[in-house]
């Protein structure tokens, strides 16, 4: 083994990153290394360049204090690893996964955190139908296990509270499926995985209260070093495929804010000189980002599934903007909250327009939901969207010049809204409840324009339209 | 003494000796002998893309030349397989190394120990040209592979094995040039993925790929060896429209490229397709298939590599004289993957980053698809079909325009459209393509009226839509009679005809006979309803127009009998 331990002189200090000149080829690219600065505080990084003799090493907790004189390097000889074995259940770790708990450093072997790419023919289809109690992703946007499906938020908009209820709500539904395999496993609750990046302490308080049972914490705050971010993700998601394809586990990863993950990428990549794309954006963003999404999924054989909640706030409410861009490119849809739903009051404020997820054409219909899941929810859809275009002429010339059936949108979209999409927010909902509010809403319009629901299907829930106040049939 | 590594940053390597390589040269790259490209050469150095995590790697490690460029190998076996970005076997790596992918894994493309049935075509002492056919092998009951001479390569018979089991290895045939040189032949060949196969000549594409989506072939059609590109922003439909040609379209064989994008969707294909059947041949979908999946979780050098690696294979059964249809998503990430490479080379991008030659690259790319007359005087094509994926929905960026001017398809994804659940999301104005007006003789085959039903629809859909600006200042009030049902009229053709759900088992796919004969009875109704003088909301309950749109979900393709005498169901 080589010496670990070398003295040397930095011949550059820029930004996040440091230089240093070295005869030693014994280095490997993306090493982690320790650096001993004057003082003695100890620091950690990682090789991001090798040019002939020139090292180029990124500071995690950047670079501030240090000095090119007498700086003590300790390169580890392997990639930054994680220890893990099952107590790592419970920890409360740094952003790098280091106890801030009090308790014991970590046991068990260590796994490189950039983790492998699971392999497209050993990954299981995700179809099984979760729960979450909210009608607006039950019913019109569903969520699956080993689905990975972000929240495009906005600051002040009640992300959090959303995510925690999905947390603590979700569930399977083996009576429904006659597919699950085994219904004791199921009926267990969720592990969850929480990785801060870069959030205010309350949030990171709020969601270690709320979240009850098993739950392992990874925590960068507002105020912990920013270099850090970029490991947080990667840390807990190595948790998370060993809590998943180890141990058996169903894992749901809530990983927030990712906007916040994609400035200190940004930062880095600037410090390197890396070309810009957009924004200031590296180029690689796309790429970095489905590094970290792609590893949600099942494995044939195994039993545990890695569900992934991201949660990330789109700069100047703007979905065009880079990092909900390159996400909504990644993941498997999206559930977008709205401000506008929020002023009117309504919780949870979902957008449904934008909002999809597109593992629900195969995990929702006969055998996992209902048959009339698929038909109703693009009755749904096509209604809501009419109602957006019906709202934006009543703006310009008035509700009173709008014909009789553009009224009935009207009057559709404003039930739809206060009685589907707002729920309390403790209000957990069964799929059926949902569909029921559902068609309750449709009874609001014609029957005649139902024209995505079958005859048979109408036919079922005729006596909706017939209790229906509006009275509008054929 | 061989070349080390002096340079490492992300995917991009450089070593010293720069004299021993040559560019393109595939060269294996430190102690566990990383798959790797020569991409530039200076006095000094040699510049290596790694198809492989870079990790790990130290300077000082050596890299070694091969003396041969990027290659595939092509032969019985590609079909019913699934890739990497480099043709490395994903089943195989699976059982090597588990359900993670191990680096430096290697694997051959092709199985060697296969024992396929070869019946020969030809006899010994026979003059010979390049891609000629040897003889043939049942690789899948869809498809009867035809074993070739390599391209370039030509001249007298004088060894052929006579018809029986032959593995790869197997010497199945040698050939003596005119320059008396001895050539073994296999069952299969290699061919550097970087340079297009020859043909014999090129031959206008003038027969529609019939994918049965109504909007592209009634709309917006694609002929055998054209080219279309499908621009749209997240989550308008480019997969599932990407997914639903491969399933239903009626080529030969499928190359179905996942360059970039999610694991899940390549799987899905893998658990979708050997269980749906190929409406023409009444074969599994899959054994027409070749799939190549480098997801955006793989190495972005290797990402680069798949658009080349699935052109080679279709142009490969292309020379057997069939119609190949590669799809290709996303192109939008392999042109991020050549910025990114680019970049590490630092050199001057031009737009947004990207490198100068995209436009180059991309032309290149879709000029390797097209119909022609193969070596050997058969007809066969490639039709490639791109998905662009532009930052922001912005379709002025610089991927979009460029694929724009090197296809003569252009199928728009539009954002409203599929935020209402409206699909295929593709949009019939702002759409078009440069084949519509060939293959229109094709249709009037089915639906004698056809040409002009068609452009009269999308006059409809024009006039309406100029309408639609009226309606948004002034309301309904604001139009004359006629004009309301003009409005009525493009509201049956979306609803009615152009919406096709890729979850509606009895319209997911929709026959010729089927499309035209709808095209047929949608445009005679309205037309009636126009020329009725009742009112607008009177004259769409007289003939029935609502119960209409229902017709595409109730009657299958197998119906199409009784579309022209539908009168609205139960
Ligand atoms: N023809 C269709 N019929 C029914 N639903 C469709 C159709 N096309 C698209 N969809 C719906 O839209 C969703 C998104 O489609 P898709 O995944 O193809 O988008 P995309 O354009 O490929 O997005 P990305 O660029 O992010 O990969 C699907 O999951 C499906 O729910
Ligand atoms: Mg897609």
């Amino acid at each position: 083994m080589k010496d670990p331990v070398i003295y040397t002189q930095l011949d550059r200090i820029e930004g996040p990153l440091i230089a240093m000149l070295l005869e030693l080829s014994d280095i490997g690219y993306g090493e982690a290394v320790q650096l001993v600065d004057k003082q003695g505080r100890t620091r950690n990084g990682r090789v991001v360049l090798m040019d002939g003799e020139k090292v180029t090493i990124e500071v995690f907790q950047g670079t501030a204090g240090l000095a090119k004189e007498n700086m003590r390097t300790r390169f580890l000889g392997r990639p930054i690893t994680l220890n893990l074995d099952p107590s790592i259940i419970g920890r409360r770790l740094s952003g790098m996964g280091e106890p801030i708990d009090g308790g014991p450093p970590l046991a068990g072997s260590g796994r490189d955190i950039n983790g492998s790419v699971i392999n497209p023919t050993a990954r299981a289809y995700p179809q099984e139908f979760v729960q979450t109690g909210i009608s607006s992703i039950d019913l019109m946007n569903t969520l699956v296990r080993g689905q990975k499906l972000p929240i495009f938020s906005s600051s002040g908009l009640p992300h959090d509270q959303l995510a925690i209820q999905i947390a603590q709500q979700a569930r399977i539904r083996p009576d429904l499926s006659g597919h699950t395999q085994d219904l004791n496993d199921s009926s267990k609750e969720l592990v969850v995985v929480f990785a801060a990046i870069g959030v205010k302490h309350d949030v990171a308080v709020r969601f270690a209260e709320e979240i009850s049972g098993r739950t392992v914490s990874f925590l960068n705050l507002a105020d912990d070093p920013v270099m850090e971010r970029l490991l947080t993700p990667r840390a807990a998601l190595t948790a998370a495929e060993y809590l998943a394809f180890e141990l058996g586990l169903h894992v749901l990863v809530i990983l927030t804010d990712m906007t916040v993950y994609g400035e200190a990428l940004r930062e880095v990549a600037s410090a390197r000189g890396d070309v810009p794309s957009r924004k200031g954006y590296p180029g690689y963003l796309y790429s970095d980002l489905a590094a970290l999404f792609e590893r949600a999924g099942q494995i044939k054989g195994k039993k545990g599934s890695i569900t992934q909640l991201p949660i990330l706030t789109m700069p100047n409410d703007d979905i065009t903007h880079p990092i909900p861009d390159l996400t909504g490119y990644i993941t498997e849809g999206q559930i977008v909250l709205s401000r506008d739903l929020h002023r009117q009051g309504i919780y949870p404020p979902i957008e449904l327009l934008p909002s999809l997820s597109r593992l629900m054409g195969d995990s929702v219909g006969e055998g996992y939901t209902r048959n009339d899941h698929l038909p109703l929810m693009e009755q749904l859809y096509a209604a809501y969207a009419r109602r957006d275009e019906v709202r934006m002429m009543s703006r310009i010339m008035g509700e009173d010049d709008l014909s009789e059936i553009d009224k009935c949108y009207l009057k559709f979209g404003k039930q739809f809204e206060q009685h589907f999409i707002a729920q309390g927010a403790g209000e957990n909902r069964s799929i059926e409840q949902s569909l029921a509010i559902g068609w309750q809403c449709l009874s609001r319009l014609p029957v005649r324009e139902m024209t995505r629901l079958s005859k048979e299907e109408l036919a079922k829930h005729q006596d909706i339209w017939q209790t229906s106040s509006i009275g509008v049939t054929d | 003494m061989s070349a080390k590594i002096t340079r490492i940053s992300g995917p991009v390597v450089a070593c010293d000796r720069s004299e021993l390589f040559a560019m393109g040269e595939r060269v294996a790259v430190g102690k566990i002998s990383l798959v790797g490209e020569v991409i530039r050469i200076t006095t000094e150095f040699a510049f290596i893309q790694v198809y492989e995590d870079t990790m790990e790697l130290k300077i000082g490690e050596p890299v070694a030349a091969t003396g041969s460029s990027i290659m595939v190998e092509l032969g019985p076996g590609l079909l019913t397989t699934i890739y990497d970005g480099i043709q490395r076997p994903l089943i195989t790596l699976q059982q090597q190394s588990g359900d993670f992918i191990a680096r430096g894994a290697a694997a051959d493309a092709l199985n060697r120990e296969r024992i396929w049935q070869f019946i020969p075509s030809q006899c010994v002492g026979a003059s010979l040209s390049a891609g000629s056919i040897l003889g043939t092998v049942q690789e899948t009951a869809a498809i009867n592979h035809k074993i070739l001479v390599p391209p370039l390569l030509s001249g007298r018979l004088i060894y052929l094995v006579e018809e029986g089991g032959y593995q790869l290895s197997d010497v199945i045939a040698k050939l003596k040039t005119d320059k008396g040189e001895e050539h073994n032949l296999y069952l299969y060949q290699r061919w550097p993925v970087r340079t297009k196969r020859p043909v014999g000549k090129r031959l206008t594409p003038d027969l529609p790929l019939v994918t049965g989506q109504r909007i592209i072939d009634t709309l917006f059609p694609i002929a055998k060896g054209g080219t279309a590109a499908m621009p749209g922003g997240f989550g308008t439909g480019k997969t599932v429209t990407q997914h639903n040609l491969a399933k239903w379209c009626d080529a030969d064989v499928i190359v179905y490229i996942g360059c970039g994008e999610r694991g899940n969707e390549m799987t899905g294909v893998l658990t979708d397709f050997p269980n749906l059947i190929d409406p023409a041949t009444g074969c599994r979908l899959i054994e027409r298939t070749v799939m190549i999946a480098n997801t955006s979780n793989m190495p972005v050098a290797a990402r680069e590599a798949s658009i080349y690696t699935g052109i080679t294979v279709a142009e490969y059964f292309r020379d057997q004289g069939l119609d190949v249809a590669l799809m290709a998503d996303s192109t939008s990430r392999w042109a991020e993957a050549l910025r990114e490479i680019s970049g590490r080379l630092e050199e001057m991008p031009a737009e947004d980053g990207f490198p100068a030659y995209l436009p180059t690259r991309t032309a290149e790319f879709y000029e390797r698809s097209g119909k022609v007359q193969t070596l050997s005087g058969e007809v066969g094509s490639v039709t490639s079909i791109g998905a662009v994926s532009p930052p922001g929905g912005d379709f002025s960026e610089p991927v979009t325009l460029h694929t724009q001017r090197f296809v003569k398809a252009f199928w728009v994804l539009d954002k409203m459209l599929a935020n209402a659940r409206f699909f295929p999301a593709i949009h019939p104005l702002d759409s078009y393509s440069e084949y519509a007006a060939e293959l229109g003789q094709w249709w009037s085959k089915l639906s004698p009226q056809w040409q002009q039903d068609r452009d009269q629809l999308l006059r409809l859909l024009m006039e309406a839509d100029k309408l639609q600006g009226i309606i948004r200042i002034m309301g309904e009030e604001g139009l004359s009679d006629h004009q309301r049902k003009i409005v009525m009229a493009e509201r049956i053709i979306k609803e009615g005809f152009l919406q096709q759900s890729a979850f509606s088992p009895k319209d997911r796919y929709a026959s010729p006979e089927k499309q035209a004969l709808m095209l047929q009875l949608i445009m005679r109704r309205l037309n009636q309803m126009l020329d009725d003088p009742s009112p607008a909301a009177e004259a769409v309950k007289k003939f029935a127009l609502i119960e209409l749109i229902r017709l595409k979900d109730d009657l299958g393709s197998d119906e199409s009998d009784k579309i022209l005498s539908w009168q609205g169901g139960s």
